[in-house]
């Protein structure tokens, strides 16, 4: 079977450079045949790709050791859910999940718009099979998920233990699939621009939607690594401004500004050259982020070790910087602006600000990021930033950013009405002022920056909210719908408007989460006895007992051993919760480790107590002192050792076990002091929220007309007929909403 | 290797080579469609105009706009929009 | 006052934020930042200095301390190594010859860890080569 895989890779490399020629010839010749033949080229590489992954995909599932991936990345022991995503956490795995989304991606997008864009798809086509191939010549010639061991093991290596959490596993699909959708609208640019069509509507309507998908997916699966980073990881935080994960904000960040700017050329013809090149960026800078995981180039905790994969890649990125740059300049012609912004008073005024603020973010983020590469090239030293550095730029532009995003709804496009505006703030204003009074009377003006958040976040609740109310009523007005029902078909009636509105009341709530939970968190590093006790805040957390079980898989074999402890929390004598926070080892294959020994120097994870709760969050870790338990392992090493080779194995087991189980029981019975880490956070909870309301409004943005729309669109139609054959085109539209009758109602 | 997985990658080589040689045999493949596409950018373009004109109404409807600011701009929208049906029109 | 000239204001004033940004950034990234180096770059570090050590922890080095660990780092390649003396967290996947980033200022003959900045990194992936089937 595997050479069935690296057949199909090799044919897929071939079909892929086979397209990319028949597209660039039959656009250039003017065959169409050619370009259909370019695009099927797309189609039969994903059934490969399909192919080759599901071969890999089976081996996984069937614990298929002849295959050295899955010997070194699973186990027989690896729970099903794990065994087929433990296909992607290897070097070549990954960037199987990668050609294969990409190839997925492709297709669909080539079907769906295979009657349209006709001059800018066969370029486009091209661009996309350019990057197929070369990740599949990566797969063929570097890192094959196909290699084979001649001696085949009986059991494969596991999957890290750290990563046995399903945030962790959905992660890489859904950064992959963020990352891969980017390429698409990077593709089309490269073909607008070839084919001087980056005015075009049609190039605007289908680009914003592929940007649209990729930012969705790519920010879930940045909150995933986020989420899994607070929930697993034995530090309590959730973002580190580590290089990897910067490397995936940077194309979110400038994916957001897109959709933003994309509307103002969407309405007047402005911005081509600003939006194209975010475009082009955007899909840079997402190569650039599955390249840095991988290339060992920037000290990071996801460090994979250098590769033999970073010169690819570097060339790559550079024919990719050059080639953007080159297509602009050769087209900036065809790039000028049609109109100009009418006013500042006006929400594109507002959004280009967005847009400032957006790509000053992402320079500061890049900076930073790659500043040890820079610094290293322009001094000779190397040297790093830390989270301070970043944290001292990006958190006064995300406050302009959110109080940005509640200015934007009170605003009119094109140009608002001074007055009108001016009246529109009232609200927000006010609800602004009484929520700082109101948190200035609590003490949280203490911390300025977070009270700002705090402020700005009250600013865009309350003018969304006012939207959201003034729109129910004008949809009751037109239609006497109870409000529910008003509230549904407005927001379905006006998908972009409101699912944006949406997205940013989540943003400001997660702002807001980000803001009170670094402000206001209290963190203790204890080592505590059984029954001793420590204040943390306003809480009182107490070490209630030790525990410590052994967990064997269904077929008895031991998965890990856990030694943990019962810690209770409470605030003015009432228990508040109980926290069973644990350090979980597993067992190392090892044997120079000891037989008992290798039982607890193996890879450990710790299990987080947790409580999560609206007004705040919970959190205990703890490590328990390993080395008092030292003494009893290696005398039992001795034992074992001395005894090997003179019982039968199942007795040998059976022994094991229950030596194993008098050192979990002995560390109950006789426990040391355990060193605690204790953190009690407020609002942590109204990040992952504030996540979900984004996605949420995410989710309507995309969603399809539909029926609905196009019966709109009909009836409009027609009303604007009827309008030019009434009269003349300058009475034409009095006409029509002077009698403020069916047409203009159709309209909203 | 063996004789299957032999058979399976030149079955593979073979569909693949048809599908892509496909359109190059078949007659009739239609030309560049120039008006379709001018027609659908066209159309584009509408939808795009219209949803300009919808927006307007609702920032309107939503107090943003005072009345007069709203009649001028809609006014010059529906203008902009009948221009583009008359282009529509013309490619017939 | 004319369109063109508002707008060429505009652009001014959009641009010197922009420089003064950029000069911010520059500025403060080196006043800011800490010099990365490995172990045997250390043997001309400073007293008082803060450093971003990145290398191995060296084989048999660790030992675990009530508030935290001390250990050795190493060169990726090589031998030379520094002991440092770590207070904070100390993640799961810290263990002999896993590689780490952790900042440390030199006091005395050895280097004192800066509290929680010790990073393990996480060794599951991508492993270096295949052959190495006991690590992952």
């Amino acid at each position: 079977m595997a050479t069935v895989g690296r057949a199909l890779l090799i044919i897929a490399l071939c079909v892929a450079l086979y397209g990319v020629v028949a597209s660039i010839y039959g656009a250039r010749l003017g065959r169409p045949a050619w370009v259909a033949s370019g695009r099927r080229a797309v189609y039969v590489v994903a059934a490969l790709c399909t192919g080759a992954f599901a071969i890999l995909e089976l081996a996984f599932l069937r614990s298929d050791f002849s295959f050295a991936t899955v010997a070194s990345h699973s186990s027989t022991t690896t729970p099903t859910f794990y065994k087929a995503a433990a296909a992607w956490s290897s070097q070549e795995g990954s960037l199987m999940l990668w050609v294969w989304l990409l190839s997925m991606w492709s297709s669909l997008v080539l079907f769906l718009t295979r009657r349209r864009l006709r001059r800018v798809a066969p370029y486009a086509t091209a661009v996309l099979l350019g990057f197929a191939a070369f990740f599949a010549a990566l797969l063929v010639f570097l890192e094959t998920p196909f290699g084979v061991l001649a001696a085949v093991p009986a059991e494969g290596n596991g999957l890290n233990p750290l990563l046995r959490h399903p945030s962790m596993m959905i992660h890489p699909p859904m950064l992959y699939s963020g990352y891969t959708l980017f390429a698409i609208p990077f593709a089309f640019a490269v073909g607008a621009l070839i084919t001087r069509q980056v005015g075009a509507a049609d190039w605007i309507r289908s680009t914003r939607r592929f940007a649209l998908g990729a930012w969705f997916f790519l920010g879930i699966g940045i909150l995933l690594g986020a989420r899994w980073s607070y929930a697993e990881l034995g530090w309590g935080g959730y973002w580190a401004w580590d290089p990897v994960e910067n490397a995936s904000l940077l194309p979110w960040l400038t994916g957001t500004a897109f959709l933003h700017s994309i509307m103002i050329q969407e309405k007047r013809g402005m911005l081509k050259i600003w939006n194209v090149s975010l475009v082009l960026a955007t899909g840079i800078l997402s190569i650039l982020g599955t390249f840095l995981v991988r290339s060992g180039i920037l000290d990071s905790i996801h460090a994979f070790g250098a590769s033999t994969l970073g010169v690819p890649f570097v060339i790559l990125i550079t024919i990719m910087i050059a080639g953007s740059i080159g297509l602009v300049v050769w087209r900036r012609e065809a790039l000028r602006s049609e109109h100009r912004l009418d006013s500042l008073l006006s929400r594109e005024a507002i959004f280009l600000a967005n847009n400032l603020v957006l790509v000053a973010m992402a320079f500061v983020v890049f900076w930073g990021t790659f500043w040890p590469l820079i610094a290293e090239a322009l001094t000779g030293d190397r040297r790093a930033l830390g989270p301070p550095w970043f944290d001292r730029y990006t958190v006064p532009l995300a406050l302009v950013l959110v109080l940005l995003s509640g200015v934007g709804p009170v605003i009119a496009w094109r140009r608002a009405t001074a007055s009108n505006a001016r009246r529109n703030f009232v609200v927000p204003l006010v609800a602004t002022l009484g929520m700082g009074v109101l948190l200035a009377a609590l003490g949280v003006a203490q911390r300025p920056l977070a009270f700002g958040m705090f402020l700005c976040g009250t600013f865009v609740l309350a003018s969304v909210g006012q939207e959201f109310w003034r729109g129910v009523g004008v949809r009751r007005a037109m239609t006497g719908e109870r409000p529910p029902a008003a509230l549904f078909s407005l927001v379905t009636r006006n998908r972009r408007r409101y699912g944006g509105y949406l997205v940013h009341v989540g943003m400001a709530v997660l702002f807001v989460g980000v803001a009170a939970s670094t402000a206001f968190n209290n963190a203790r590093d204890v080592r505590l006895d059984v029954g001793q006790r420590v204040a943390v805040g306003n809480d009182v957390f107490t070490y209630v007992k030790p525990t410590s079980r052994i967990s064997t898989t269904s077929d008895g074999r031991l998965e890990k051993i856990s030694l943990g402890s019962v810690v209770t929390v409470s605030r003015d004598g009432r228990t508040l919760s109980t926290l069973r926070p644990e350090r979980s080892y597993f067992p190392s294959r090892d044997a120079t480790l000891g037989p008992l020994g290798r039982f607890f120097e193996g890879e450990a994870t710790s299990e987080i107590g947790l409580k999560a709760g609206l007004r705040g969050d919970i959190w205990a870790a703890m490590t328990p002192d390993k080395q008092a338990l030292r003494p009893q392992i290696e005398e039992g090493d001795r034992v074992f050792a001395a005894a090997s080779g003179k019982l039968p194995d199942a007795v040998e087991a059976r022994l094991l076990g229950q030596a194993l189980r008098g050192i979990a029981d002995r560390y109950v019975a006789d426990p040391p002091p355990a060193t605690f880490r204790l953190i009690t956070s407020p609002l942590v909870t109204w990040i992952w929220l504030g996540a979900i309301i984004v996605f949420l409004g995410g989710l309507i943005a995309i969603w399809p007309g539909g029926r609905d729309a196009q019966r709109r669109t009909a009836r409009a139609r027609h009303a604007a007929r009827v309008a030019k054959e009434l009269g003349t085109p300058a009475r034409g539209p009095q006409t029509v909403s002077a009698t403020g009758s069916a047409p203009g109602a159709d309209l909203g | 290797m063996d004789i299957l997985a032999l058979l399976v990658i030149a079955a593979t080589i073979v569909a693949a080579g048809a599908v892509l040689a496909g359109p190059l045999r078949a007659r009739g493949v239609q030309a560049g469609d120039e008006r379709g596409d001018r027609l659908a950018e066209l159309q584009a373009r509408k939808e795009a105009k219209y949803r300009e004109i919808r927006d307007t109404e609702m920032d309107f409807k939503t107090g943003k706009l005072s009345e007069d600011d709203h009649r001028t701009l809609d006014r010059q929208l529906r203008a902009e929009a009948m221009e583009i049906l008359r282009a529509i029109d013309d490619e017939g | 006052m004319v369109p063109a000239r508002k707008r060429r204001i505009r652009l001014v004033v959009a641009l010197s934020a922009a420089v003064l940004l950029a000069v911010a950034l520059v500025y403060t990234s080196v006043n800011s930042s800490s010099k990365a180096v490995s172990p045997s770059q250390l043997v001309t570090a400073q007293v008082g200095q803060s450093y971003q050590l990145t290398g191995k922890v060296l084989d048999g080095s660790v030992q675990t301390t009530p508030d935290g660990v001390d250990f050795r780092v190493r060169d990726r390649d090589g031998s030379t190594s520094v002991p440092v003396s770590y207070t904070g967290v100390v993640s799961d996947a810290f263990r002999e010859d896993r590689e780490v980033i952790v900042n440390v200022r030199k006091e005395g003959s050895g280097f004192v860890g800066e509290h929680d900045s010790l990073i393990t990194k996480c060794p599951s992936k991508f492993t270096e080569d295949a052959t190495k089937s006991q690590k992952s």
